[in-house]
This record gives C-alpha cells, sequence and structure tokens, in this order.
C-alpha cells in the first residue's frame, strides 16, 4: 500500500528536544484515525468494475489504486461511507465495527 | 500537460494525508484533490479555520508539501510574499496557493485577497465554501445563504436563520479584472480538477471558489457529501461558471432545476424553512440565473 504511514514519535522531554521556532516536519503522522469509525467499508471485488470513483471521492484519500485491486487504508479510513453512497455497482458494503 | 484529468489519470500519491477533519469533509476533499493537480512544488498558506486546525496538529503533519498557517485576515498577502520569495531566490517550477474558508475569504480575508489581485502576484488562491464559520462552531458568516440556521443566526418565530444572501464572492473577484477566476463544486470533481489545472498554467492570480458540503455544520449524514454538492448545482443554487480574458462564461446550464425542497430538507440547518421561505430562496435562484443566461451564456 503506497500511503503515508504513522512515524515514531518520542514527546520532547526538556526545551532542547523541541524544534527552532514555530515550525515542524512535513509528512509527519504519529496518530492513526481509525478510531474514529463506527462503520468499515469492505469491497467486494466480484462486484468492482475498478471505475475508481471511490479513489476520487475520498476526502481522506484512503484508497490505493496502485495495486492490481483498490486497497483501503484502514488506519486512516473513518468510515464515512461516502465511497459506499457513490459506489455505482454497490460494490463496497458498510460493515459495523466490532469491539 | 494538457491530459483529461480523471480518478484514472490523477497521480496516486497523497499529498494531504492523516488530517483529522470530520467523516464526509467536502473541504477536505477539496484540498486534497487540489494538491494533486497542483503537485510536490506547491507552498500552501492557510488561515485560521478547518482545513488548518485539522492538518496542523502537532506533532502531526498533514501536508506533505511546505505549508503554514498565515494571520486570518491575510491568506492573500502570505501567499503572495511566498510567491514573491520564491521568485527572489530563483526557485522555479513552483506554485504558491492559499486555502481559506469561506469567512476567510468574503469576510476577513478579503482586503488582503482584493490587494494580491490588483498586484496580480502569481498564486492560486482557493475559497473552500461551506457557507458559515465551522471551525468555530457554525457562525453565519458573509456566504451563509438564507434561511440558514447557525449559531449567529438562530431560525425562531421571527426569523428564519440568516436573512442575508450568499455574498457574489465570484463576482467580486471578477470585478478587479482578475486573470482567472471560476467556482467549482466538490458535486463536480472532474469539472473542479479541470480548472485547477488552467488555474496552474496561469500566470497572475487565479481564484477557485469551490462549494463543498460540511456534515457537522449542515446537519445531514456524512456520506450524502459529494451527491448534495452535486444537488447544490443542480437544482441551481450553486453553479459552475468561469471567468478569463475578461468575459463570463457558464459551464453548466440545465434546462431544468432539480427540487430545492430536495436539497434543503435533508439538511438540518434548513429544517425548520417555511414555504414561504422556500419562496424567496426560489425567486433569488431564478433571479440569478436569468442574468447569467442572459450574460454569461455565448
Amino acid at each position: 500500500m503506497k500511503r503515508p504511514k504513522v512515524k515514531k514519535w518520542t514527546e520532547p522531554k526538556t526545551i532542547k528536544d523541541y524544534p527552532m521556532g514555530s515550525t515542524c516536519d512535513s509528512d509527519h503522522l504519529t496518530s492513526i484515525n481509525a478510531g474514529w469509525r463506527t462503520f468499515r467499508p469492505v469491497i467486494n471485488y466480484d462486484k468492482c468494475v475498478n471505475c475508481l470513483r471511490c479513489f476520487l471521492v475520498c476526502p481522506d484519500g484512503v484508497i490505493d489504486k496502485s495495486g492490481e485491486k483498490l486497497e483501503i487504508d484502514y488506519d486512516y479510513c473513518k468510515g464515512c461511507g461516502v465511497c459506499e453512497y457513490e459506489c455505482r455497482p454497490r460494490a463496497i458494503d458498510m460493515v459495523k465495527e466490532e469491539k | 500537460m494538457n491530459q483529461k484529468l480523471n480518478a484514472r489519470t490523477i497521480t496516486n500519491k497523497e499529498l494531504f494525508y492523516g488530517h483529522k477533519a470530520c467523516g464526509g469533509c467536502g473541504e477536505a476533499l477539496a484540498v486534497r484533490l487540489a494538491m494533486k493537480v497542483l503537485g510536490e512544488r506547491t507552498f500552501a498558506s492557510l488561515p485560521a479555520g478547518c482545513m488548518s486546525a485539522v492538518s496542523f496538529i502537532y506533532p502531526n503533519m498533514a501536508f506533505t508539501s511546505n505549508a503554514i498557517i498565515t494571520p486570518f485576515a491575510s491568506t492573500g498577502a502570505v501567499a503572495a510574499g511566498v510567491a514573491a520569495g520564491l521568485k527572489a531566490l530563483g526557485i522555479e517550477d513552483t506554485h504558491s496557493v492559499g486555502f481559506a474558508g469561506d469567512g476567510g475569504t468574503a469576510d476577513i480575508g478579503l482586503q488582503a485577497l482584493s490587494g494580491a489581485i490588483d498586484r496580480n502576484d502569481d498564486i492560486i488562491y482557493f475559497c473552500n465554501d461551506n457557507e458559515a464559520y465551522m471551525n468555530t462552531g457554525i457562525q453565519k458568516s458573509g456566504l451563509t445563504p438564507y434561511g440558514t440556521r447557525t449559531t449567529t443566526s438562530p431560525a425562531g418565530e421571527n426569523l428564519p436563520g440568516s436573512i442575508t444572501m450568499k455574498k457574489n464572492m465570484f463576482e467580486i473577484v471578477a470585478a478587479h479584472g482578475i486573470a482567472y477566476a471560476a467556482t467549482a463544486s466538490i458535486g463536480y470533481l472532474e469539472d473542479f480538477m479541470k480548472k485547477v489545472q488552467k488555474a496552474k498554467d496561469i500566470k497572475g492570480t487565479s481564484y477557485i471558489h469551490v462549494f463543498a458540503p460540511c456534515p457537522t455544520g449542515w446537519g445531514h449524514e456524512s456520506n450524502i457529501a459529494v451527491s448534495l454538492a452535486k444537488q447544490a448545482v443542480d437544482c441551481g443554487l450553486w453553479y459552475l461558471a468561469e471567468y478569463e480574458n475578461g468575459e463570463f462564461t457558464l459551464n453548466k446550464n440545465p434546462k431544468e432545476f432539480s427540487s430545492v425542497e430536495d436539497y434543503l430538507k435533508v439538511q438540518g440547518r434548513f429544517k425548520h424553512l417555511e414555504d414561504r421561505d422556500i419562496e424567496i430562496i426560489k425567486n433569488h435562484r431564478d433571479t440569478k440565473w436569468k442574468k447569467m443566461r442572459r450574460d454569461w451564456v455565448r
């Protein structure tokens, strides 16, 4: 999957550990968004026609089109359901997350 | 690059990722796709607003390129400064872009934007229009339409929510004689990406006003965000147009409008509207479209 990954982060302990000025690295993710989800989108590959509509409309960009099949990055999917709603062949199911 | 932009041709690389926007955020989708079209060598300036609040949560940083939070009123000025700095340093093949909300554009940042357009600085300015100050808890902005319930324009016995119409931001910008201005909607993403590409290729100031639903502030299900944005265009409450070489062009001119009621009634912010309020909204729409069809269709 070609999506930015979570980076290891250690809390600054002393003032020296903090960056100079109010800056930080870009593309720096230290926490995931999976906990936001109540429903998880699951692609049914038998029905998927690879139209890439879900890839285009995802507000979080979690659908990766680089592989043979579409892949969802569940670390950052918030379960908003836009992909399921927009999918014309109805190839995405929203499945309740089990705790 | 003259390639047609769509889901197949656009890059798979995410340049705005892992942000903490609400599920189904229309603005986040607009920024994500705009960044994809503009590419990695883009310097983004964002004022206070949802998009800066959700992407710059230290130590998290959702942009993969350079981005800066500007004072609220100065998106246009900071983006212009970045463009001037890049020019002075001789750094070529870059874009300076501003992503502001509707309040940050039509109310608070209007002066800085106006100045940037006047100087014709080489920037691309995005107004992500979700029709209220959402980040601070849904207050009415200059782009909040008539009849909207917000925390500063509550609906009750005497008032139907907001009593003013949407500010004509697109035409205000165009009146400067800007190099390129366009309106877009996240319901028509190919059209939006085409306009971003156009803005990218144009030297001078470009302005893109993108209509982006906000599930939290509008009170609708998160999964209908994209289709709601499309519905807004189809029912005539938003329009797709361009301003180039001193001329307006209407990109989409529907023969018949879809139902305004269907668009309004799925949103919590319009639930209270009565027939007479909807009549006012429709009359305003018809006046606007009459003018646009007369002057903008060639």
